[in-house]
């Protein structure tokens, strides 16, 4: 990472505004959204949305001809390029030919896409943003920062000084009187305008309509008042139907704003006449600028899906943390880095994409059913191909890819972290796991791992059999962790086995790109677990539990590996996570928890990858209940801790913070114990509470379960 | 019930709405509603009427008898007028939206411009939701759809919402029971 991005970084967290403002905002976005969606299966219709704007990316071509046909049918002028230099060239062109002085816009980010205003402008051309956001950070000399509120990083008091010093006058910062003063400053402004120029959220092939959305009311006048109307269109905003307009404006203001309707929609279908009886000269840009690219590539070919709602984020809690401006200067957070990969460069994604923490929140939320966090790690896998591992990463996976030499390393900390260690935590851990962070302890390698320990434990001998993938954190840091499941599964008569040969999952390599290593990995593991015959394979870490339940698939078909395939879905079929096996014995009558005490308040924290892709967070809460323990819910349980394993140690200030939050939100519940299911969590949680010092306990619900077995 | 459903949803967003049975009683809380807020013949006073259907078979010597009333609708007289009164076909109950073919400029110029938007609309033409309003509207016949949710509203500014910024502050929507409509 760049010192000039970690800069940034710095700058941006350290902006008490910034994220106080959009702390406040993510928070109550959640709740608003969550009420505008009531009544609608959202699964249901973001499955229409994904199938419909997949269906226009695999018909980009001919998609644009018919739209191209019917909008000129209809009295229109359309261009089509891929080149964004020609689509500035055609809108100058329009405008000399028709002596335009003045140019007003209603908010467009294919605008910002291509720089317009500063070519416009350089022309001679005065330019005039009429969204109120827009036009904030246009008399601010800034870019937007975030593709629905432009201007959310800015207070009240920047703004008015601001607009005082464009209307020469000292303007309070009473909110509704700046607004005022931006109507009256904008009015005479759309009335002298020659040209407006707006962006189309929907352009509709079937009829050649394009579909506009505000809630200021600014694109109506945008579109009605000047006598040429240019609208710039990015292509992936074309849809074959015009019925289909209903199920993407069912969508889009609920996820963008929370509301069920923005105040204005126009569908605009061919020049309208002006008010002085003569046609409006009508022009729209269809712009690819390398979508048609993305749409041929299988794997990006899905991030057409979006409708720039940019609810990845407001859900993201990074995005909440940091703000847009980190991300670069057009489309921010999530699909934003997918989108500068693409529209820009895929090496200007060097940085951003590792902002990323794959928490999962926005895949969850997105109505274009877009999995962002894969097309990260796609494109976190891509640029590593182009330009390979850095050095040191290089050996650490050297290692990581030699079971022996990595356990025996991790053994070695085990002894030579000791000097360090302080109870249950040392603050430094050795080798590679050094360089670790402020606000949180580490824990000890332990003394003895669970291999050792296992080897040396009795079990009774059972008829059915299970596979334990400890995972190296269960192995080397918490075995106790894997002793209570082991003790869990043995009273519901089942027999745990613990192929020796087991490794680490991969997860490391893959969230850092490295997916030849992530390979390795995923084969000695298959290899080691489907070695003995077992009617399950069990993990209690979720993000092994995903590793061998999908991520070993998808590596593969990434590099290109066919012949572990079979074997790969085998696991895959078999693998099941700690709550949810453990509930189903509870159901099947093979297990009993000690269900009439009345034990202490516990909270459960939602670990990412149970919650998100595993889609399990009912089971622990039933079986922590089922034992006698009160759950009372923490705010925000299923966000991200911070941790996302190695981002903890390259990002410690976005980290820390999160985690932080998280911490706030455990010790509000006042419950003395919070559970779940992730050892990466309780490490994070865990350390964070012990520097905090809190009196609240972190467990693994499998430890505070075998404590309660009847 | 669709009326009930609609009215809930619209004044969630801050229309206001009101139904009558008649033209004639629509008619005359109308003219009231007008001089309730001042309405007079100097700019930023008074009000623009544009062609509606409301309108037919109404006697215009007595609403000519309304001062600062005006029928004759240009982009001037609009972005001077305090009061913009239109007709608007469709009501959508589940979003508390309203509908029209704004092809002629006119119709858009009295709703956006003005600070206050009158809506006229046939309670006959109140719609379940966006689907049907779309299978009734053919874009290639109705070359502007405008649909108007409630007032003009932003939350550029930290995220407080201020209603009225470039559309109207106020929506007032009045039903008529016997206006006809398309449906």
């Amino acid at each position: 990472m760049g010192n000039e991005f970690k800069e940034s970084i710095h700058k941006a967290v350290n902006n008490a505004n910034l994220t106080g403002a959009l702390g406040k905002f993510s928070e109550a976005y959640k709740v608003n959204r969550a009420k505008a969606y009531e009544g609608i299966d959202f699964e249901e219709l973001r499955g229409r949305i994904a199938e419909l704007k997949s269906y226009a990316a695999s018909h980009l071509d001919e998609l644009s001809d018919q739209f191209t046909k019917n909008a000129e049918a209809c009295g229109a002028t359309v261009f089509r390029t891929n080149d964004p230099e020609k689509v500035r060239e055609y809108i100058l062109k329009v405008a000399q030919q028709n002596n335009v002085k003045t140019v007003v816009k209603s908010k467009s980010m294919t605008t910002e896409e291509i720089h317009l205003n500063q070519y416009l402008e350089k022309a001679g051309i005065i330019v005039g943003e009429t969204d109120l956001g827009e036009w904030i950070i246009q008399l601010a000399g800034q870019t937007p920062s975030h593709m629905v509120m432009p201007a959310i990083h800015m207070t009240k008091e920047e703004v008015s000084d601001l607009f005082s010093k464009e209307v020469n006058e000292r303007l309070s910062s009473d909110i509704p009187r700046l607004v005022k003063v931006a109507r009256e400053k904008l009015r005479p402004t759309f009335l002298a305008a020659d040209m407006g120029i707006s962006g189309g959220n929907i352009a509709v092939a079937e009829t050649g309509s394009i579909v506009l959305m505000t809630n200021e009311g600014n694109a109506r006048l945008v579109t009605s008042l000047p006598r040429i109307h240019v609208a710039l269109v990015g292509i992936e905003k074309l849809i074959e139907k015009y019925a289909d307009v209903a199920t993407i404006l069912k969508a889009l203001p609920r996820s963008a704003t929370a509301q069920l309707l923005t105040s204005y929609v126009s569908i605009i279908t061919g020049p309208t006449p002006n008010s002085d009886g003569t046609m409006k000269d009508m022009h729209i840009i269809l712009m690819d600028n390398r979508r048609s690219e993305m749409a041929a590539d299988p794997k990006f070919k899905q991030a057409l899906q979006c409708i720039r709602c940019a609810s990845c984020l407001n859900v993201c809690p990074v995005y909440r943390l940091v703000g847009g401006h980190v991300f670069g200067k057009v489309y921010t957070g999530g699909i934003g880095t997918i989108l500068t990969a693409w529209f820009d460069e895929l090496k200007k994604s060097e940085d951003i994409q590792g902002l990323c923490i794959q928490c999962g929140a926005c895949k969850d939320v997105c109505p274009g059913k877009i999995d962002i966090p894969d097309l990260i790690m796609e494109l976190r896998r891509r640029l590593v191909q182009g330009q390979g591992v850095p050095l040191l990463q290089k050996t650490i996976y050297a290692v990581v890819n030699n079971r022996k030499l990595f356990h025996g390393m991790l053994r070695a900390a085990s002894i030579a972290g000791k000097p360090f260690t302080s109870g249950k935590f040392i603050r430094h851990l050795p080798l590679f796991l050094a360089d670790l962070t402020d606000g949180r302890s580490l824990p000890a390698i332990a003394a003895e791992p669970f291999r050792d320990r296992f080897k040396k434990s009795q079990q009774p001998e059972l008829k059915e059999k299970v596979v334990f993938y400890a995972g190296c954190l269960i192995d080397f840091a918490y075995p106790e962790m894997g002793e209570a499941l082991v003790k869990i599964l043995n009273k519901a008569g089942i027999e745990v086995l613990f192929p020796e040969e087991q490794t680490c999952c991969g997860a490391p390599a893959r969230y850092n790109g490295a997916y030849e290593v992530a390979e390795k990995n995923a084969i000695d593991n298959i290899k080691a677990l489907l070695s003995v015959d077992a009617s399950w394979v069990i993990s209690a870490c979720p993000t092994c539990t995903v590793a061998l339940a999908h991520e070993f698939i998808s590596t593969f078909e990434s590099v290109g590996q066919t012949e572990w395939m079979e074997k790969a879905k085998e696991l895959a079929a078999k693998t099941i996570d700690f709550s949810t096996l453990v509930k189903k014995l509870i159901d099947e009558g093979r297990l009993t928890l000690k269900e009439w005490q009345k034990l202490d308040k516990v909270t459960y924290h939602d670990s990412c990858h149970l919650k998100r892709t595993l889609k399990v967070s009912d089971q622990p809460r039933e079986l922590l209940q089922r034992a006698g323990y009160e759950v009372t819910e923490m705010f925000e349980c299923d966000t991200c801790c911070g941790m996302g394993g190695s981002y903890s140690l390259k990002l410690p200030e976005i980290s820390g913070p999160i985690l932080q939050r998280k911490l706030r939100n455990i010790k509000d519940t006042g419950a003395p114990i919070v559970a779940m299911d992730c050892p990466g969590c309780v490490m994070q949680i865990r350390g964070g509470l012990d520097q905090d010092g809190a009196n609240v306990k972190v467990r693994h619900t499998a430890e505070l379960l075998a404590e309660q077995l009847d | 019930m669709m009326y009930e459903q609609f009215k809930t949803r619209a004044e969630g967003v801050s229309a206001e709405v009101c139904r009558f049975s008649t033209k004639n009683e629509a008619l005359v809380w109308l003219l009231e509603f007008l001089r309730r807020e001042r309405i007079a013949g100097a700019p930023q006073a008074n009000a623009l009427w544009a062609e509606c259907s409301f309108l037919d078979g109404m006697d215009r010597d007595t609403l000519n008898e309304q001062t600062g009333l005006k029928f004759e609708v240009t982009r001037e007289a609009a972005s001077q007028a305090r009061f913009g009164i239109s007709q608007m076909e469709w009501a959508l109950a589940d979003t508390g939206s309203l509908a029209q073919n704004s092809t002629a400029i006119e119709q858009r110029l009295v709703s956006s411009l003005p600070t206050i938007h009158i809506a006229l609309v046939p309670t006959s033409g109140i719609l379940p939701d966006m689907p049907s309003l779309l299978s009734r509207v053919n874009p290639k016949e109705n070359a502007y759809i405008a649909m108007i949710t409630g007032p003009s509203r932003t939350a550029d500014i930290e995220r407080v919402l201020t209603i009225g910024v470039h559309g109207p502050e106020r929506l007032v929507i009045i039903f008529v029971d016997d206006l006809g409509g398309k449906n």
